[in-house]
């Protein structure tokens, strides 16, 4: 006769086990996983949430990008055609138009710019100020809530500050450059700067982010590595660039994914900028692009084969690395 | 760590050595580069219209005292008040319970995903964090569908009119605050399941032998245990609902529910009159409930971004 409290201690010590080394169980032979059963009016709710608003919506979005659907009225679900998608490859007059409709190549590129610079910047200085951070300095708290506040802003509210900063006549930029004998120059309508403009404002707003990620990773550094380092003799830099930033590869790697996520979201900041749906062909970047397409022009299911396009970018950079995540067992 | 020492201290400033002198001097540049925009507005926004020059922004409004600084005035903050007023209360209308709901039902989820253990749960679990990194573009215009064509809220709302307080355009409002939910709930769940992962298994386990049920465990041991990360947590997610633009955007689309980022993009338009003090007043103020709670909770706050 079994104490069926033993074996309820076992089943839970089973599945305990199960989860640090990230799967299977002991109770193949279980019908019905009872703990899974109990959980439910906890995740499932929650669950279904996400499921009816994202995925869900999602899989719509995806149908929507096959019809017709433009203007007023509802979609038309029974003829459905990737026509969508030829137009945003190579342009065209669409079945629901008569106007042409230009391919997505000049706002795609755009967007690989910003999301590029970008986020290179930003973890290059992020590292750089994290790395100063760590130098047991006096007050470090001070300095890394400053570092990180512009995050805690709106991209409207930004896109509002720097458009007063790089105004022609009053903007700070453009009285920094006067003094330096640069300028005055036109910035935020001027197509060969727009979008370096909007990536420097961006880098301001989140590069304290990269630099909280950095401090993370290198405060998980044992101490003995750059005891280790100075003993050798190593010059700091040498230290830090041999011996401590690969290590830091963790950190870089999830610091990139959320920034180019980022990036890929900055269509409120240039809606705040631009005051509108209308950034002018040298800053439209994608996000911008889809919206305009559906909200602005009406061509719903063109700015919903838009949207799919963007989907599969982010689902590029994001899947390899959530997929990593889960094979190291740290989801 | 230390990384100082056994560095030779021979070159010394007021008790500093060179390099640490040049360090301090690096930080505090980099300081006025991520404030002076902030600043600069502020100084704006408490200059007089009619008296900004924009001569020399970054300075207090000092005049008569310092010529071309411009007057000091809060004309602008009251025009920026007549302007946010209704977007400021909408917004505070849809933060409330979207910050509360996101943050109890991420709780939720991640108890049932982590401390309750079951085979698969990590399926599951991919699929919230997953959620985190859709660019919104991707569920626009279903998102705008499934308010205004297959939800008949607003058919809901317009007999609730005739209550005191409630207004027909509040059914946006109800449609964001549970967009807001459904949205924030896979970084809710992931920053309580990381919480969740670093409590000890013994006091369930104790619990769990003791008969209590799931629910007995949630409510007894968890939730007491999740008040600091709910800290986290509410913060987050009030940052984020309050900046967002997009959803209000393709939701709200425009009228009496316009939320105030929405409010804000709108005072800029205007391309005759370049009133900069009143524009950054109006920007100081939307950013002003998260400016407050960053400055009181900034520590929590680098908590759930760093997440």
């Amino acid at each position: 006769m079994r104490n069926p409290f033993t074996l309820l201690k076992r089943r839970w010590s089973d599945s305990r086990k199960a989860r640090t080394d990230g799967g299977t169980t002991s109770q193949a032979g279980s019908i019905l996983d009872r703990d899974l059963v109990r959980s439910a009016p906890f995740w499932l709710p929650p669950f279904l949430l996400v499921g009816l608003f994202i995925y869900g919506a999602i899989i719509w979005n995806i149908v929507l990008s096959l019809t017709d659907f433009q203007g007023l009225g509802s979609p038309d679900y029974s003829a459905l055609d990737v026509e969508n998608y030829v137009i945003a490859f190579f342009g065209g007059t669409p079945s629901w138009s008569e106007l042409t409709v230009s391919p997505i190549w000049n706002s795609a590129w755009n967007t690989v710019v910003l999301m590029v610079s970008f986020s290179v910047v930003c973890l290059g200085l992020g590292l750089v100020l994290a790395i100063l951070v760590d130098q047991e300095i006096r007050f470090e708290n001070t300095f890394r809530t400053i570092y990180l506040l512009p995050m805690s802003l709106s991209f409207v509210v930004t896109a509002k500050f720097w458009l007063y900063l790089y105004n022609v006549e009053t903007g700070l930029v453009n009285i920094f450059l006067g003094a330096v004998g640069l300028g005055p120059v036109e910035i935020v309508q001027n197509p060969d700067l727009k979008l370096a403009a909007v990536a420097f404002a961006l880098i301001w707003q989140f590069s304290g982010y990269a630099m909280i990620v950095y401090l993370a990773g290198l405060r998980a550094i044992p101490t003995g590595h750059f005891e280790a380092a100075r003993v050798d003799g190593a010059s700091t830099i040498r230290m830090y660039w041999r011996i401590i930033i690969p290590q830091l590869r963790t950190a870089t790697v999830s610091a990139l994914v959320v920034l180019t996520v980022f990036s890929l979201k900055a269509f409120d900041f240039l809606f705040s900028m631009y005051g509108g749906y209308q950034p002018g062909p040298s800053a439209d970047i994608l996000a911008t692009r889809m919206v305009r397409e559906a909200y602005a022009n009406g061509n719903w299911a063109y700015g919903s084969a838009i949207a799919v396009l963007l989907f599969v970018m982010a689902l590029a950079i994001v899947a390899p690395y959530i997929y990593t995540q889960y094979q190291r067992g740290e989801l | 760590m230390s990384t100082e020492t056994g560095r030779p201290e021979e070159r010394s400033l007021f008790g500093y050595s060179l390099p640490r002198l040049g360090l301090y001097a690096i930080l505090a540049g980099m300081t006025v580069f991520y404030l002076i925009p902030i600043e600069t507005g502020l100084m704006t926004a408490i200059t007089s219209p009619e008296t900004y020059t924009g001569q020399f922004p970054y300075l207090p409004p000092l005049e008569p005292l310092v010529p071309n600084t411009g007057q000091f005035s809060l004309a602008s903050w009251q025009g920026a008040l007549d302007g946010l007023g209704q977007g400021l209360v909408n917004s505070l209308i849809l933060v409330v319970p979207a910050t509360i709901f996101s943050g109890l039902l991420g709780s939720m989820a991640a108890f049932g995903l982590t401390t309750i253990s079951w085979r698969g749960q990590v399926g599951i679990y991919v699929l919230f964090v997953a959620g985190i990194f859709i660019p919104y573009q991707a569920v626009l215009v279903p998102l705008t569908q499934f308010w205004y064509n297959v939800v008949p809220l607003r058919a809901v709302f317009e007999p609730l009119a005739a209550l005191p307080l409630v207004e027909t355009y509040h059914w946006k409002l109800v449609a964001l605050i549970i967009t807001h939910t459904a949205y924030g709930l896979p970084i809710c769940t992931l920053l309580f399941r990381a919480h969740y992962k670093k409590l000890s298994d013994e006091m369930v386990e104790a619990a769990q032998l003791d008969g209590a049920s799931v629910a007995t465990i949630y409510r007894r041991i968890i939730l007491p245990l999740s008040i600091p990360m709910f800290a986290v947590v509410f913060i987050y997610q009030f940052t984020q609902i309050w900046n967002d633009l997009l959803f209000a955007l393709t939701i709200v689309q425009f009228g009496d529910a316009a939320v105030v980022t929405q409010e804000l993009v709108g005072i800029g338009v205007s391309q005759s009159g370049t009133n900069f003090p009143l524009r950054m007043a109006a920007a100081l103020l939307a950013a002003l409930p998260t400016l407050l709670v960053y400055v009181v909770f900034g520590d929590k706050f680098a908590k759930g971004v760093a997440a």
